[in-house]
């Protein structure tokens, strides 16, 4: 399954792992932002409703 | 109907609602489906080995960062004609997300680079344009932060995006411009004779989409963030002016 990368292996390899790293970390961030946020605000306007 | 009723932010966040769990989707099926395809089903290119297929993660990701700051031009000119605050904070949410597509340019440009030129980084014309575009962004994302007044933060950062959109126009357009400098051509041309071969053309458009659609994801729902934010503040600021005042 996994193709033969040759020498340029370890490069190939670091490029996708970075990549890939990078956006796993900024999808994880923005959305349990958006979460909180959402929450947050929903915490304080039941708040003001009582 | 006009597309400026969106700039009210309950329009903005009952549209957004509805059109995000499509476009996560969207991003997840044409990543995953040019990723793959790229990395698993693809050839070798006869000059440059398995390095081309760091065109799929390189390409997309340069493609968003010059593109994200596009559309932060976009809306920071929306903001200064027309004064709508969803377009001040879409521009905002979307700083973040330009800068990391940034770095993964940056970092897989230097990763393909050793093996190809010999060496991480040049001062290729490309290159250093890039590198300017990344400390943009950390300035535009910077001085949102600095500055207390959001309306008044949102009046500076879009002149500074003004001004580092000559840096992003620059870093498309540096290889024409230039005619030194190790980065190769554009990779993606209307003109077929300058084309990638096709082998590689479709995974790439794919991965490409995928990018565009993930980048239309996070600054949805980052642009619904900084709305409830901006509605939170807005409301203990209320609520203090009236105990104050009781």
């Amino acid at each position: 399954m996994m193709p033969d990368l040759g020498k340029y292996a370890f490069d190939v390899l670091v490029a996708y792992g970075l990549s890939l790293g990078i956006l796993a970390v900024l999808v994880v961030l923005v959305v349990a932002r958006g979460r909180r946020a959402t929450r947050d605000l929903a915490l304080y306007e039941q708040g003001r409703k009582r | 109907m006009s597309l400026w009723e969106y700039a009210n932010p309950q329009k903005f966040m009952r549209l957004s609602g509805i059109l995000l769990p499509w476009v996560w989707t969207g991003a997840m099926a044409a990543l995953s489906l040019g990723l793959i395809w790229g990395f698993f089903f693809t050839p070798d290119d006869f000059r440059m080995g398995s390095t081309v297929k760091i065109i799929y993660v390189h390409v997309p990701a340069a493609l968003m960062a010059i593109n994200a700051w596009l559309m932060m031009l976009l809306a920071s000119l929306i903001w200064l004609v027309r004064r709508h605050h969803v377009s001040a904070l879409a521009a905002k949410a979307a700083a973040p997300i330009g800068l990391a597509m940034t770095v993964i340019a940056l970092a897989t440009g230097a990763i393909w680079g050793k093996p190809m030129w010999g060496a991480y980084w040049a001062w290729d014309p490309r290159l250093t344009s890039f590198l300017i575009l990344f400390v943009f962004y950390l300035g535009y994302i910077a001085l949102w932060q600095a500055i207390d007044d959001k309306d008044l933060a949102a009046d500076l950062t879009s002149i500074l995006c003004l001004v580092g959109s000559v840096f992003a126009l620059l870093s498309r357009y540096a290889v024409q411009f230039w005619s030194q400098g190790l980065h190769q051509g554009a990779t993606f041309s209307v003109d077929a004779e300058e084309n990638i071969a096709d082998v590689f053309w479709l995974p790439a458009v794919i991965s490409m989409a995928g990018f565009v659609l993930l980048f239309v994801a996070l600054v949805l729902v980052n642009t619904r963030s900084e709305v409830q934010l901006r509605r939170l503040v807005a409301l203990k600021r209320w609520d203090r002016i009236a105990e104050e005042a009781a």
